[in-house]
């Protein structure tokens, strides 16, 4: 890179000191979350705990606090991934081996239904579900987070099946295999490792989500970990700060080991994010 | 009869671009044809059960009184265009599409984007181990979910916390920030939270830069605000487009963040419209008047998409 000039030299030196600012900045909130959990006496401020302990674990985990909701949680959002992925991987055969009249248009709109605010559509949902009379259920409410899911899903697994090469099928549907089996012995290991991807994102995204199951679901005992934090120390005063930080940590831990082992395997969110550009 | 000539083209048009077709198209051939769209049933039957289903019925039910209990909700009555006469002159309404604005502009286009892209292009060029930890900070910030991101803002910006703490310390003096500024506050934590993802963008497509082009346009005698705009700028234009759209219909739909950190409070300072919706639907149970705030989020929403996809041009 050409000759080291001192202006240069100094520049660069801006650029890493912006560059440690902008972190030093990011890593600021999160601050209180680390040291407040061992604070059994926190509060908002940041301060170093005066006995660091482990108390505020020792008192969130217990069945009704933390297992429950962490279980339910695992349901939801585990059979959910599940669906939007068997579910995914059967619809983007079709479309992605067979050229008819109707592909194209129902790919735009599968395309379209992605960017729409999911958020809008929860009044009607609710209605939805009131006449239905699936109010409080959890597979219904795991169903329709699959469905919000599913058309991100289909997008990506459409372009990992575009990808094998379609004569490898060709040679199994003339040693009698149907489709469906050439889908499941030659596609599906093929691209095992893309549809785990989604897999995970779709948990990951499932085990955020607040909003729906704080609509869909009523009954505390089937509330997943999401909505519980929320309830046990947002809408009450006195909140014991200690104790929201450790379980804030114990809840995210599962997405954060996730994440990280999909960004350790794949190249994770920089070849995602490649392939949400299409 | 139509039907079948419908399946008969279908197959045509599948031998003509080379799609698999056996060569005697006996009955059961015709009907393997037939079936093998099959796989995308389930889908559909999902997507309009709980996608196009609730839309069609959110058109319908905003010109009623639907409501969550009394006697809305048991025979709701046509009002016609009621609801959205209310719409448009109700000033929460109006104030809601406004405070959507804002915050779509300010911490979406303005903090993630240019933030994003100052971050990724920072990052060339420096050592390993600073981008790797700069890197891990703000992603770990992404990671998190939106309800601990919430609880993490809350305390931050509250009376007794950190932000409060270094003002002081520098003799600024202290507020409460999510009260005083509440815009600011929501919209300073969703930039912090959704940063990652333009930064993640943005390197990958710098990554696809030439090295070369640059040492070009620097030989060439250009200053580096001069390269950045007129070489690296132009090169990844359409990753800031995507980019854009993405996070533009991404923070439309931001609800979590601002209802756990200020409840759209004080008064309605901070009810953008997904918050705004929920409190006339949930919190007022009005279902109809809620119904008709989120038909108009959506319908937000569907031209930033629609807009999205024309840019995109994918070869389906």
């Amino acid at each position: 890179m050409g000759v080291d000039t001192p202006s240069r030299r100094a520049a660069r030196l801006v650029c890493a000191g912006i560059l440690v600012l902008i972190g030093v900045a990011f890593l600021a909130p999160l601050i209180w979350l680390v040291l407040s959990c061992f604070d059994a006496s926190a509060q908002t401020n940041v301060k170093f705990p005066d006995h660091p302990s482990l108390d505020n674990f020792r008192a969130v985990m217990n069945t009704d606090m933390l297992w429950r909701p962490l279980w339910n949680g695992l349901l939801l959002c585990g059979g959910s991934a599940l669906i939007t992925v068997l579910i995914a991987t059967f619809a983007a055969y079709p479309l992605s081996r067979y050229q008819t009249r109707f592909r194209k248009p129902f790919l735009y709109t599968v395309l379209f239904a992605t960017g729409l605010p999911i958020t809008a559509i929860m009044v009607p949902v609710y209605g939805l579900f009131v006449r239905l009379q699936l109010v409080d259920s959890m597979p219904a409410t795991a169903l329709f987070l699959a469905t919000t899911s599913l058309p991100f899903a289909i997008w990506l697994i459409k372009g990992f099946i575009d990808s094998v090469p379609i004569s490898l099928e060709e040679a199994s549907w003339v040693d009698g295999a149907s489709p469906m089996q050439a889908l499941r012995h030659i596609v599906v290991p093929l691209i095992a490792p893309g549809m785990s991807v989604v897999l995970i994102f779709t948990f990951i995204q499932a085990w955020g989500n607040f909003f729906v199951p704080f609509i869909l679901l009523q009954s505390p005992e089937k509330l997943p970990a999401s909505v519980t934090v929320f309830t046990f120390f947002g809408q009450y005063g006195a909140v014991a700060y200690g104790q929201l930080a450790a379980y804030s940590v114990l809840y995210s831990m599962p997405v954060v080991v996730l994440y990280l082992i999909v960004s350790r395997t794949m190249g994770g969110a920089f070849r995602f994010a490649g392939a949400a550009k299409g | 009869m139509k039907f079948r000539t419908a399946i008969a083209g279908e197959d045509l048009a599948a031998a003509a671009l080379g799609g698999p077709t056996s060569p005697r198209p006996g009955r059961a051939a015709r009907l393997a044809r037939s079936t093998r769209q099959l796989p995308l049933a389930p889908a559909l039957i999902m997507l309009i059960l709980f996608f196009l289903g609730p839309v069609l019925w959110s058109i319908y039910s905003s010109f009623t009184n639907a409501a969550l209990t009394g006697d809305g909700a048991a025979n709701p009555q046509w009002v016609g265009l009621e609801n959205f006469r209310r719409l448009f002159s109700d000033p929460n309404v109006t104030n809601g599409i406004w405070l959507t604005v804002v915050f779509v502009v300010g911490s979406a286009v303005i903090g993630q984007n240019l933030l994003g892209l100052a971050i990724a292009l920072l990052m060339r060029g420096r050592n390993r181990w600073l981008r790797g930890t700069v890197g891990a900070i703000v992603v770990s910030a992404w990671v998190l979910p939106e309800v601990v991101s919430a609880f993490i803002w809350y305390a931050f910006l509250g009376q007794d916390g950190t932000l409060n703490q270094v003002t002081k310390a520098l003799g600024i003096g202290s507020q409460d920030w999510l009260y005083s500024s509440p815009m600011l506050a929501v919209i300073i934590a969703n930039t912090w939270r959704g940063t990652a993802f333009s930064m993640l963008v943005y390197n990958a497509a710098l990554a696809d830069v030439p090295l070369d082009v640059q040492e070009a346009a620097e030989l060439d005698g250009a200053s580096g605000w001069r390269r950045l705009w007129s070489v690296t700028l132009p090169l990844i234009r359409s990753a800031i487009v995507t980019n854009l759209m993405l996070i533009t219909l991404q923070t439309l739909s931001v609800f979590t963040l601002i209802y756990v950190m200020t409840a759209g409070g004080p008064g309605f300072a901070s009810s953008t419209l997904p918050v705004l919706m929920y409190q006339q639907a949930f919190k007022f149970s009005e279902v109809g008047y809620g119904t008709a705030i989120s038909l108009l989020l959506l319908a937000i929403g569907a031209v930033f998409s629609f807009v999205y996809v024309r840019v995109l041009k994918p070869e389906a």
